[in-house]
């Protein structure tokens, strides 16, 4: 059971939030120009990294923001946290 | 049987609280202090239970949560029982009764045992070798080893005990109260740290807290009465909690770990009544010092599992401790110098012992030469080959041990006894270090896993860190305190140790027999029954992980996990496989350390508790008018409303004929509504549903259908716009929680430019759904100056109005497709309006109605349900919905994905109605779709996902998802269903008044 440090609310256990998926995937701003092959890079494909991994989370039964986390994830250590539309720490 | 084994009076035993017992039905006394193991051991009973596989007869072995054999079942035949007890930690209560698991019909003749004269047609794998053939017997197989596995028994009724959670949150947790995590704890506390201290057993001090080798002293005193002391100290400390009765379980990441705490099983029933028998602590410390101390090992050798054969600690604990000999002529068996401390402790009380048998070849310490002084014979070199006694211990076999340690010589001589205590040295207790996900490494002169890198705040002090020495535990523990919790002086810098030289250890983790190893039953792990042969049987069939020879053999998989002997374990397969112990890793240590109850886990979240239910403002209504409820979602909504002994079949024909010939009303307070405010709202909007919301006029509603980005239904409702950048969304009731989410999900990350407030209104407001031909003249009843006329209050349409001084917001809009409204009203006047409109509809019968038709009346329309008639792989245009989504609009979330090839594709499962040839016949939801009788195999086209029979058709009808359905209708397509076949004609899913005229009725 994680801690997290919600960057709105401080410390809250991991059972106040939830988990949101790879970061930093930005929704493409013309989608109908796609072609099918780079619609689905952006709808399907996501890592699955054994390691430094960049996360999106959500403070839900607290602020309800959503903010991002890097995690490492072979031993779980947070090793940043940051709010939605900053520029994430160099690894 | 039945002599007292009482040696003299103890300190901790209190001998004028004398208890009486039961065990296997026998009464038995003891004393306030003793545990089960203690009392029984006093009146010596050694034969406990009986072993798992092969029935041996098995007695207590240890003292503490490490025992694999003494697991009793408490209270046996009551609904407080409770199975798989060590019988080391029961304390003992006047009306205890505790029985033998795992033997019938009792322990002293077990029917079983015969398995043990079968054993070597029981090998590692017996199971899955045996009953693999042939396939079909599976079921016959499967019924008798049911039958023959488990060990205790779980009680049949409910548990009528009161358990509880606390959350605790501490600087510094301290888990272990033995000599290390006493001084931990005093100077964290004493330092300002917020300290928590916890022990599994009732009292303070751990082994410390009776050893009074005299050769060890710290400040001149014995370890025992210095450590007396520094507890009394303790009660003076502020900062500090003290937890006794608590084991800790589990340690999760960033130091969150979970504790049992035993508050009542202790106390006799008259003084358990209504109080809380267990509590679970989830503690969060920032720091965690682990002081979990250190579990002897057994040794490894033939017949070494026979009741009166303990643990040498084990002896000295019964004898200093509860003041119990265990045996009366005792014998040790050691690879170190701890056998000789508790056979000083039995000497030192007139208990006889007749002789140690050492593995090594000799030792320099003094208490070895104290040994030798008062005549105890030992025997340098030498090893166990046998042992004798089928319920208990009362003979071995001892030869000369060979140089490399691999063999035996000489003459065997035999030695009577009826204890035998083994001493095979010490494992520190790491299970909680590693379940942090720290990392151990194997240190290979001292042949033991240490702490290596930590994961967490911690560290591990005392003998699970691997100092088993008094000098050396103070030492780093007092250097490890300093620089964990950054302090400069402690109270352990200015104390003086004396202790005895170097303790010499040599080990060998599987003990030669004269008898080749096939024919000997070396136990590893004594209560699955894995023997040595057993695993190197595993290693000779090709396994070479750990954890698959874990598996395989199952040892360390009974509820002691292994504690014993798993380190043996891994020390043959090393051995075997010629490989180091480092490099072969070990296997996981998982949670818990030791069992804890389903109470516990569950706490007070039991019976109403057990989960969230959500209730409508009108809800105290609907049960006194008697209403059925279902839940959906977390509410608790009115399904129908029998009258009279209906069943639900006909309350729901009478409600829903009612709602379209006169009139109904529902309560539909649960649908999902989130208020949207913004300058940026209609562009919101645009974006997320699949139609065009900016040229919807003030006061005007508009269904809506919100997809997923991979183009799928998920979710639909009503929008009314309240004012220019002011919206109110409904949702569908058991989405509404995730589309806020959702939608705060994408203004958040993706479009953060736009200015939209997002609140949920779900629970502010109570919403009655008034529909039929006499809808209108009943809202006219009661609010006589609106303007109902279809001309300023047309289907679509919103209007506030005040009904008294309850001000309302009321919406004409139709899930059932009659004239209805919905008003809306602060949730507290939500009662109070239902039953004004109940009161002013008598005279045209309006009749309340539930979920149940409202489903009906929905169908007859062929309004989707999403959840459903949808499940996550239908696209708008499956749905036949085509209308909805907008071709002018340049995006909208999901709109890419409705032209992938995927989603264009023409035989994509499409919604349709059906109509079965007989319109008596009503399909059953979740039936599948056929279009041919007779191929084999039959290819599914779909399946049925509403089917009702409506009373205002006469007939039954169903929707159903059909390959390519769109193309199909009125082609027959069949139904097959287990005893008949069912013809069904594809049709229009509107299946009533496809013209939408009673709308405006």
């Amino acid at each position: 059971m994680f801690l997290i440090n919600c960057p709105y609310c401080g410390e809250r256990d991991q059972q106040e939030f939830k988990a949101g998926g790879e970061a930093h995937i930005e929704r493409p701003k013309q989608p109908t120009e796609l072609s099918d092959d780079e619609w689905a890079e952006y709808l399907f494909m996501r890592k699955n990294t054994k390691g430094v991994q960049f996360e999106r989370w959500n403070h839900a039964h607290g602020c309800r923001k959503w903010f991002n986390m890097v995690r490492d994830t072979s031993n779980d250590e947070i090793k940043a946290i940051y709010k939605m539309g900053e520029k994430p720490p160099a690894q | 049987m039945n002599k007292n084994l009482r040696v003299k009076s103890s300190d901790y035993i209190d001998e004028t609280n004398r208890i009486s017992f039961k065990f296997n039905g026998k009464t038995y006394h003891g004393f306030k202090g003793d545990t089960l193991a203690s009392a029984l051991l006093a009146n010596d009973v050694h034969l406990v239970g009986r072993s798992f596989k092969y029935h041996r007869p098995r007695g207590i072995m240890t003292s503490g949560s490490e025992e694999p054999n003494a697991i009793v079942q408490i209270n046996p035949g009551t609904n407080r029982t409770e199975p798989n007890v060590r019988a080391t930690e029961v304390e003992i209560y006047e009306g205890l009764e505790a029985s033998s698991q795992n033997c019938w019909p009792s322990v002293e003749f077990d029917i079983g045992g015969i398995n043990n004269f079968l054993s070597p047609f029981f090998p590692a794998g017996f199971y899955y070798k045996t009953f693999m053939w042939p396939a079909s017997f599976w079921e016959k197989y499967e019924f008798f080893i049911r039958h023959s596995a488990g060990l205790g028994k779980s009680p049949t009724s409910s548990d009528p005990d009161i358990y509880d959670h606390r959350n605790i949150h501490c600087d510094v947790l301290v888990v272990g109260a033995g000599i290390s995590g006493i001084l931990a704890a005093k100077n964290a506390a004493k330092n300002n740290f917020k300290t928590l201290l916890v022990d599994e057993k009732n009292e303070l001090g751990g082994s410390t807290f009776y050893e009074n080798n005299e050769f060890n002293k710290i400040d001149n005193k014995t370890p025992s009465e210095w450590l007396k002391k520094e507890i009394e100290e303790l009660k003076n400390i502020k900062n500090l909690e003290i937890k006794t009765r608590t084991s800790v379980a589990a340690y999760h990441q960033y130091n969150y770990l979970l504790a049992k705490e035993n508050l009542t099983d202790h106390l006799e029933a008259k003084d358990k009544a209504n109080k809380i028998r267990q509590r679970l602590l989830k503690i969060r410390a920032k720091k965690v010092i682990l002081a979990t101390g250190a579990l002897e090992r057994p040794l490894i050798f033939n017949n070494n599992d026979r009741p009166g054969i303990m643990l040498s600690s084990a002896i000295k604990k019964y004898s200093e401790f509860y003041g119990v000999a265990c045996g009366s002529k005792n014998v040790f068996f050691t690879n170190n110098d701890s056998a000789y401390e508790s056979a000083l402790s039995l000497y030192n009380k007139g208990i006889n012992v007749e002789a140690i048998v050492d593995i090594r070849d000799q030792s320099e310490s003094k208490i070895v030469k104290k040994i030798e002084e008062a005549g105890i014979k030992i025997y340098w070199s030498h090893t166990i080959v046998d042992t004798a006694g089928y319920k208990r211990l009362n003979r071995v076999s001892i030869m000369k041990l060979s140089n490399d340690g691999t063999s035996v010589t000489g003459s065997k001589i035999s030695i009577s006894c009826d204890c035998l205590g083994v001493a095979g040295g010490w494992t520190p207790a790491v299970h909680l270090y590693t379940q942090s996900g720290s990392k151990l490494k194997f240190d290979e002169e001292k042949q033991i896993f240490l702490p290596n890198q930590n994961t967490s705040e911690q560290i591990s002090v005392g003998s699970c860190g691997g100092d088993f020495k008094i000098d050396e535990i103070i030492k780093n523990l007092n250097q490890k305190l300093k620089d964990s919790l950054n302090i400069k002086e402690t109270d352990l810098d200015k104390i003086k140790i004396e202790i005895d030289q170097e303790n010499s250890k040599r080990n060998i983790w599987l003990l030669p027999s004269d008898k080749p190893l096939g024919k000997t039953k070396p136990f590893v792990d004594y209560q699955n029954d894995a023997t040595a042969k057993d695993i190197k049987l595993a290693l000779r069939e090709g396994f070479r992980s750990i954890e698959h020879v874990k598996r395989y053999t199952t040892t360390g998989m009974g509820t002691d996990q292994g504690k014993l002997g798993n380190m043996h374990a891994l020390g043959i397969i090393a051995d075997t496989a010629g490989v180091k112990m480092g490099e072969l890793g070990t296997t996981t240590f998982r949670p818990p350390y030791t069992p804890l109850t389903f109470g516990t886990i569950v706490g007070r979240n039991v019976g109403k508790f057990f989960d969230i239910f959500r209730r409508t403002p009108m809800n105290d209504w609907h049960v006194e008018n008697k209403a059925e409820f279902e839940n959906v979602g977390q509410w608790k909504r009115a399904w129908y409303y029998p009258i009279n002994g209906e069943t639900m079949h006909q309350a729901v024909q009478r409600e829903s004929k009612a709602a379209r010939e006169s009139a109904g009303i529902l309560d539909a307070s649960t649908l999902g509504k989130i208020d949207i405010q913004g300058s940026d709202a209609s562009e919101f909007l645009n974006r997320v549903y699949t139609n065009a919301w900016s040229k919807l006029a003030i006061g005007k509603c508009r269904y809506g259908l919100m997809l997923n980005e991979d183009g799928m239904v998920y979710d639909d409702g009503v929008t009314t716009r309240l004012g220019e950048n002011h919206y109110l969304m409904t949702t569908t009731t058991g989405g509404a929680a995730n589309v806020l989410g959702k939608l705060e999900d994408y203004l958040q990350t993706e479009w953060p430019e736009l200015d939209v407030y997002l609140t949920s209104v779900t629970d502010h407001y109570a919403t009655a759904s008034l529909c039929g031909p006499n809808s209108k003249k009943i809202i006219k009843k009661i609010i006589p100056d609106l303007d109902l006329s279809d001309e300023s209050f047309p289907h679509m349409s919103f209007k506030e109005a005040k009904i008294g001084n309850i001000q309302c917001r009321i919406m004409r809009i139709s899930f059932t497709g009659e004239h209805s409204y919905e008003i809306n009203v602060q949730a507290s006047y939500g009662k109070d309006l239902w039953e004004k409109f109940i009161e002013a509809g008598k005279e045209f019968n309006i009749t309340p109605y539930g979920t149940e038709t409202m489903h009906l009346l929905r169908a007859e329309k062929g309004f989707i349900i999403v959840g459903q008639d949808t499940d996550g792989t239908m696209t708008p245009i499956d749905l036949q919905m085509d209308w909805i989504v907008s071709k002018k609009k340049y995006d909208f979330i999901g709109k890419r994905s409705l032209y992938r090839s995927d989603t264009m594709k023409e035989d994509r499962k499409q919604l349709v109605g059906l109509l079965t040839e007989d319109p008596n016949v009503i399909l059953e939801e979740g039936a599948q779709i056929v279009s041919e009788l007779n191929q084999n195999p039959v290819e599914m086209l779909g399946h049925v996902t509403s089917s009702y029979f409506s009373p205002n058709l006469n007939k039954s009808i169903a929707l159903a998802v059909v390959r390519g359905g769109k193309d199909m209708m009125g082609k027959q397509l069949f139904v097959p269903m287990e005893n008949k076949n069912i013809n069904v004609t594809v049709a229009n899913p509107v299946f009533y008044d496809e013209k939408n005229e009673r709308l405006n009725a």
